[in-house]
């Protein structure tokens, strides 16, 4: 994975201006005054991430007989072979096309109905029912997982839920809490004359909302969409309990699975194991200044 | 949020229409738009997070087993709770792994944020670099872990002559819920440190110009500008790292599976097993419904002393 070797040059160069930390005295002497000591610290630090990354990598690359020593030491031969055992094994592709439907249904649905909710409630917080609905949310957000875990799990079954279909669903109705939440804020910011104003055009209130708040919404949508994807894509614990085929397991449901079949076969495991990593990573190699950012946003609410 | 009475007024000077049908019209059919926005989401919510909440606590009450008939047996299920050694040590295993990893997940996200805010070079990449374990499978990590903590750190121990450390710490039933801490940290830290990155961004400047100007010491400065500032960030972290880690299961299937022995079995851990394998139903949502009892008094117990703290400029 060599680290996202993002080319931090141009990107540094806007860094000092777009966020502006403390320290942001004096535009001139900033750029000047790099502390070299620290940025050693912090490239120090930064191998507490990247060496298991590292072993990860080499590790899925040797074969067996290669495993004695540190275990950190280079593969003295690429064995790839690794890679094709586990993607036979795990029948990695239907796994993976599991996964994407399952995330991408999560995070497409999540964005165009969690909006909308917390779009009308943000514009009637002033009536009792949308007050109560905003709270209703927000206390759910302390009840634990593993209280409804039991019982969702039998009602899923008895809808014939019990699939991918259902999986996504639920991450929607579930990520209604914490998304009706940062959506709201952030509409509330909006001032509501550009609604006004569409609707005085004979907009009604469904084509407001599409055409003018939701284009509004761009950014708190990549934070929510973001946050889906990661939790659909990395979950465990509800498609463990709510999918009942083993013909629709996800990517780590099936690493779960196969766990007694890796048996010590480290190797493959961990062919595996990277290439259930590998489709996240990839997408956050091009996208990780979008992410941090996204996700920052969210913080901030 | 006048939109409502706005439109009103709007439609009151719009020409050529019965101004007052137009109105009544438009504000009932505009407010109805709004309840069909949120209703059948909320259907939704009731039939998948409200009802099944309710269920469980409704079965609590109940010798259910999962399948078959069942008799109300009243609180028994609360009282049993209560002797029941493999319930009261997950609560043990529990609550110590959840404080010690909230704090060390603080501690050292809110010192990587500092140096990632510091002027340092590559600032941005290091910032990638430090998120990656958030993007990285929770349960998959915990099988990388295993395998390094189980071969790896053992040669470590033995290089350095440490006993303790010359074996796996996660066979060792007195250790293994370090390991879990460990793990679990290292891949928590990446989310709160971009939340304390966010806080960071908020304070200004001048503020620590004027303190440097004062002959502060970097270390008084951040007790007496930073980390005032940024309290609120701290006590969303805290509360939402806690909360999370009393909930910890994935990492802790990948790693020791509740083992050795039951020493660090989880009670997401419990409520699965006995609900799913044992026949334990009714039994397990009790245990459910005290969880979540225990969860929300921390959580609000922890806003009450955190916020006492927060200032705003």
């Amino acid at each position: 994975m060599s680290a996202p070797t993002i080319n931090p040059s141009p990107r540094d160069a806007q860094a000092p201006g777009t966020r502006g930390g403390p320290g942001a005295q004096g535009k001139e002497r900033r750029r000047s005054s790099i502390n070299i000591p620290l940025t050693a610290l912090v490239a120090v630090l930064s191998l507490t991430i990247l060496v298991p990354l590292y072993f990860t990598v080499v590790t899925a690359l040797k074969s067996p007989d290669q495993l004695g020593g540190t275990g950190f030491e280079l593969p003295t031969s690429i064995h790839l072979e690794n890679f094709a055992k586990a993607w036979e094994l795990t029948n990695f592709p239907h796994a993976l096309l599991i996964s994407g439907i399952v995330t991408v249904g999560a995070v497409v649905l999540t964005l165009v109905t969690n909006s909308l909710v917390a779009y009308a409630i943000a514009r009637n917080m002033h009536r009792p029912f949308f007050k109560a609905l905003y709270y209703f949310f927000i206390a759910a957000l302390f009840v634990p997982f593993p209280i409804i875990m039991l019982p969702v799990t039998k009602e899923m079954a008895v809808l014939g839920l019990d699939n991918p279909v259902g999986l996504f669903l639920l991450y929607t109705v579930y990520g209604l809490s914490f998304n009706v939440f940062v959506y709201t804020a952030f509409i509330k910011s909006i001032p509501p004359e550009l609604e006004e104003a569409a609707i005085m055009d004979g907009a009604s209130v469904w084509t407001t909302f599409r055409k003018v708040i939701f284009p509004i919404l761009t950014p708190m949508n990549a934070t929510v969409g973001i946050l889906t994807c990661m939790w659909a894509w990395n979950d465990f614990l509800l498609p463990l309990v709510i999918l009942s085929d083993p013909n629709t397991r996800t990517l780590p449901l099936v690493q779960y699975v196969f766990q007694g079949q890796f048996n010590t076969d480290y190797t493959t495991a961990f062919a595996s194991y990277l290439m259930a990593l590998a489709p996240l990573l990839l997408v956050y190699l091009f996208a990780q200044r979008w992410v941090i950012s996204g996700v920052m946003r969210g913080s901030i609410k | 949020m006048t939109m409502a009475t706005n439109i009103l007024k709007r439609n009151r000077t719009r020409p050529g229409l019965n101004a007052g049908a137009k109105k009544k019209y438009s504000v009932s059919r505009t407010s109805r738009t709004f309840y069909w926005m949120v209703v059948p989401a909320l259907i939704l919510f009731l039939i998948l997070h409200t009802l099944p909440t309710l269920t469980g606590m409704f079965f609590s009450l109940t010798n259910y087993a999962g399948y078959g008939e069942w008799d109300f047996v009243g609180l028994k299920n609360y009282a049993n709770l209560f002797k029941d050694d493999r319930i009261l040590s997950s609560y043990g295993f529990t609550f110590l792994f959840a404080v010690t990893t909230t704090i060390v997940v603080n501690v050292g996200a809110l010192f990587i944020a500092i140096l990632l805010n510091a002027k340092i070079k590559y600032q941005t990449a290091f910032r990638g670099i430090f998120f990656i374990p958030n993007i990285l499978s929770v349960l998959i990590v915990g099988y990388v872990f295993n395998y390094l903590l189980s071969n790896n750190l053992p040669l470590v121990g033995q290089w350095l002559g440490i006993d303790w450390l010359s074996t796996s710490i996660l066979a060792n039933p007195d250790l293994a819920w370090l390991g879990i801490v460990g793990v679990t940290a290292w891949q928590s830290i990446a989310f709160s440190v971009i939340i304390y990155l966010a806080g960071l961004q908020t304070v200004p400047g001048e503020l620590y110009e004027a303190a440097s100007l004062d002959g502060a010491s970097s270390w008084k400065q951040f007790w007496s500008i930073t980390f005032p500032l940024i309290a609120g960030f701290f006590t969303i972290n805290m509360v939402l790292a806690l909360k999370g880690l009393l909930q910890a299961f994935d990492q802790i299937v990948a790693l020791t599976n509740g083992g050795p022995g039951t020493s660090t079995e989880s009670v997401a851990m419990v409520i699965y097993r006995g609900g799913f394998q044992g026949g334990e139903y009714g039994y397990q949502m009790a245990n459910s419904v005290v969880y979540l009892v225990v969860i929300v008094v921390l959580s609000l117990l922890q806003m009450r002393v955190l916020q006492r703290k927060e200032v705003d400029i």
